[in-house]
């Protein structure tokens, strides 16, 4: 009898440790469900971390890549989508509904190697082009040389490390390369995914960043934090000036400062600001104009636009900083605001 | 008479789900692949081109099926000499040791180790230990995955051929023994003889473990969309590129991974078949 009294008993406390502890997440957390680009991944991280700790809204992003974010936003199982590649009018008009692009924040591909006793290697967009197709194999090649002439190359083959899989970072290199390339465009083109003509595949940034920092003699492109966080070497890349230029948060932001279509919809590669780093990109959050479709509850709708209204705010933006990608420039931001002041639930503004 | 009912109901049920299930995946892997095959025919499955960048979308598996199906006969014959001997060794020649236990539990061990882990010990130990051969500059590639894919199946290779060779009646052995054979002559011409059937159907059902093998694998492998040049050159093998490619895939590349999918299934039954066949003419 004491034994069934003191299950009975175990069963209670459970019970109600279980029911109170629901109820209170129940009233002050909203979830939200948001899935796409890896390349912004570590600033969306520490920034929903951030705003689930001021406001109580859970944000689970889905690091899933720009071709899956795109994709669930189409078939609405997200609240919003985060792509590095923008739809093209094509993709806009297979959306179900009017889709919002808000751009978040500029990160840059790097140009990542691993040469033992290199650093502060430059190169110039033939240079880069002859390494990715394959006509450059060697480091101590006679065009890389040229270019370095203060460094001792070793003579030792190149191996070139790609994504295997599709991915945004793919999008920004190979639309960089085959603006800034001579035959790049024709051979090889640009996309999420690509038909390389030579080297190794590594699965996501991490798995690129991971093959370059074990294996000497290989190149690869990542985004830009994800060197600084494994120390991996980055290549001073010729912008259309002809300026060497280091990627930093600065040579970062000074490509972004320009004009800007009001959809913000622009690839700002290859730019031609002086000082401006060549491979940068902005990476959008992607949603809805019109929030109420399907079971789409307006508790998600106004938690969603309200959370992403906070990411391209001031607060949010110096996150970004820590994780080295550059803040929205003014103008861009501003056009940010605006393009979500556009968001509506059933025809009625959400942000005011 | 009641509880008959009931157990008939309940094993006929089960069984009508894994008969649907696999119905079902085959149609919609079907269904999925359609659109491929009406774009590229067969060109799909003898095409080596595959090019996802958009205007020229060309999709064609073969450097996959290559890969594919070189990796897994590779890793079959450097995986046959070390689960047979781990097999006789268990079963036969130490049986009851002390020594059997430990490698009987060993071999079940590397059974439980997760796919990724294999890829890693690939990764950072075998793969700079080809790297200092000088074959390789990086150490991916064909050789790398085949060798890790050897040891993974090992253990599926060598539990079975050892249960096999332990069912080997006791009678049969003794006969031979007291006719005077040695004990390397009663292996040969005895155990082996009886367990054949038994021990191919082993390492079929370890070929079959290596064709759908994927992380170790796409770790392993360089995941380059060639028909690999060598022992030592990058290739990828269709597990891979699915498992790498469909998070970003849609439309018509989609539908050649689907596709890509629905030909290793075809493989992988026809090995089956193969193997049914190869057990029957020897059994």
């Amino acid at each position: 009898m004491k034994k069934y009294l003191f299950i009975l008993f175990v069963i209670f406390v459970g019970y109600g440790c279980n029911s109170t502890g629901t109820k209170v997440a129940k009233e002050k957390q909203v979830t939200i469900s948001a899935a796409g680009a890896t390349f912004p991944q570590p600033f969306y991280n520490l920034a929903f971390k951030k705003y689930a700790e001021e406001n109580g809204t859970i944000v689970n992003y889905g690091g899933i890549g720009s071709g899956g974010g795109i994709k669930s936003l189409r078939d609405k199982v997200v609240d919003f989508g985060a792509t590095d590649a923008y739809l093209s009018d094509s993709e806009m008009a297979e959306m179900p509904g009017r889709v919002i692009h808000v751009p978040t924040c500029v990160g840059a591909v790097v140009i990542a190697y691993n040469l033992p006793g290199v650093t502060q290697l430059k190169l110039t967009p033939q240079l880069i082009e002859g390494i990715f197709l394959g006509e450059i194999t060697k480091w101590n090649d006679e065009r890389i040389a040229q270019v370095n002439s203060d460094m001792n190359l070793p003579d030792m083959n190149i191996t070139v490390v790609y994504r295997s899989d599709g991915s945004g970072t793919t999008y920004i290199f190979s639309d960089y390369l085959t603006k800034a390339g001579e035959k790049w465009g024709e051979t090889v083109g640009t996309g999420k995914s690509l038909n390389w003509p030579t080297g190794i595949g590594a699965k996501g940034n991490p798995g690129v960043a991971g093959t370059l920092s074990q294996s000497a003699g290989t190149i690869g492109y990542i985004g830009y934090e994800y060197a600084v966080a494994m120390k991996i070497p980055v290549a001073l890349v010729a912008n259309s000036s002809g300026n060497f230029i280091e990627p930093s948060l600065n040579s970062i932001t000074a490509a972004a400062e320009r004009e800007m279509p009001a959809d913000t919809r622009i690839m700002i590669t290859n730019s031609s600001v002086p000082d401006a780093y060549p491979i940068t990109s902005f990476t959008w959050i992607i949603l809805y104009q019109e929030q109420a479709y399907d079971n789409h509850t307006e508790v998600s709708a106004e938690a969603a636009v309200k959370v992403i209204n906070w990411i391209t705010g001031a607060d949010a933006q110096s996150i970004a900083k820590s994780v080295y990608y550059a803040p929205l420039p003014k103008n861009v931001a501003e056009m940010a605001s605006k393009a979500l002041l556009q968001v509506t639930y059933n025809g009625k503004i959400i942000l005011n | 008479m009641g509880g008959d009912r009931i157990t008939r109901g309940v094993l006929f049920g089960s069984s009508l789900i894994i008969v649907l299930l696999s119905g079902g995946i085959i149609l919609s892997l079907t269904g999925g692949a359609i659109p491929a095959f009406k774009e590229f025919g067969l060109r799909f499955i003898f095409s080596t081109q595959w090019d996802p960048t958009a205007g020229k979308e060309s999709y064609g598996a073969m450097a996959f099926i290559a890969g594919t199906v070189i990796t897994s006969l590779l890793a079959l014959i450097i995986c046959i000499p070390m689960a047979f001997s781990a097999s006789l060794f268990i079963s036969e020649y130490f049986k009851g040791t002390r020594g059997a236990d430990i490698l009987r539990g060993l071999v079940d061990l590397l059974a439980g180790i997760p796919s990724i882990v294999y890829g890693f010990w690939g990764f950072y130990a075998l793969r700079p230990l080809i790297i200092s051969t000088g074959l390789s500059d990086q150490g991916f590639g064909i050789f790398t995955a085949s060798l890790v894919l050897a040891i993974m199946i090992v253990p599926y290779a060598t539990s079975i051929s050892s249960e096999i060779i332990a069912m080997v009646p006791v009678e049969l052995k003794e006969a031979a023994y007291s006719m005077g054979a040695t004990r390397r002559e009663v292996i040969f011409n005895v155990v082996i003889p009886s367990a054949r059937s038994g021990i191919m159907a082993s390492f079929i059902l370890a070929l079959g473990r290596a064709l759908g093998e994927t992380m170790a694998v796409t770790m392993l492998i360089g995941n380059a969309n060639i028909i690999p040049k060598g022992l030592f050159s990058p290739g990828n093998t269709m597990a891979s590129v699915i498992a790498n490619q469909f998070g970003e895939a849609s439309g018509l590349k989609m539908s050649a991974l689907i596709a890509t999918g629905l030909l290793l299934f075809a493989i992988t039954a026809i090995v089956n078949a193969l193997g049914k066949i190869v057990i029957k003419r020897f059994a």
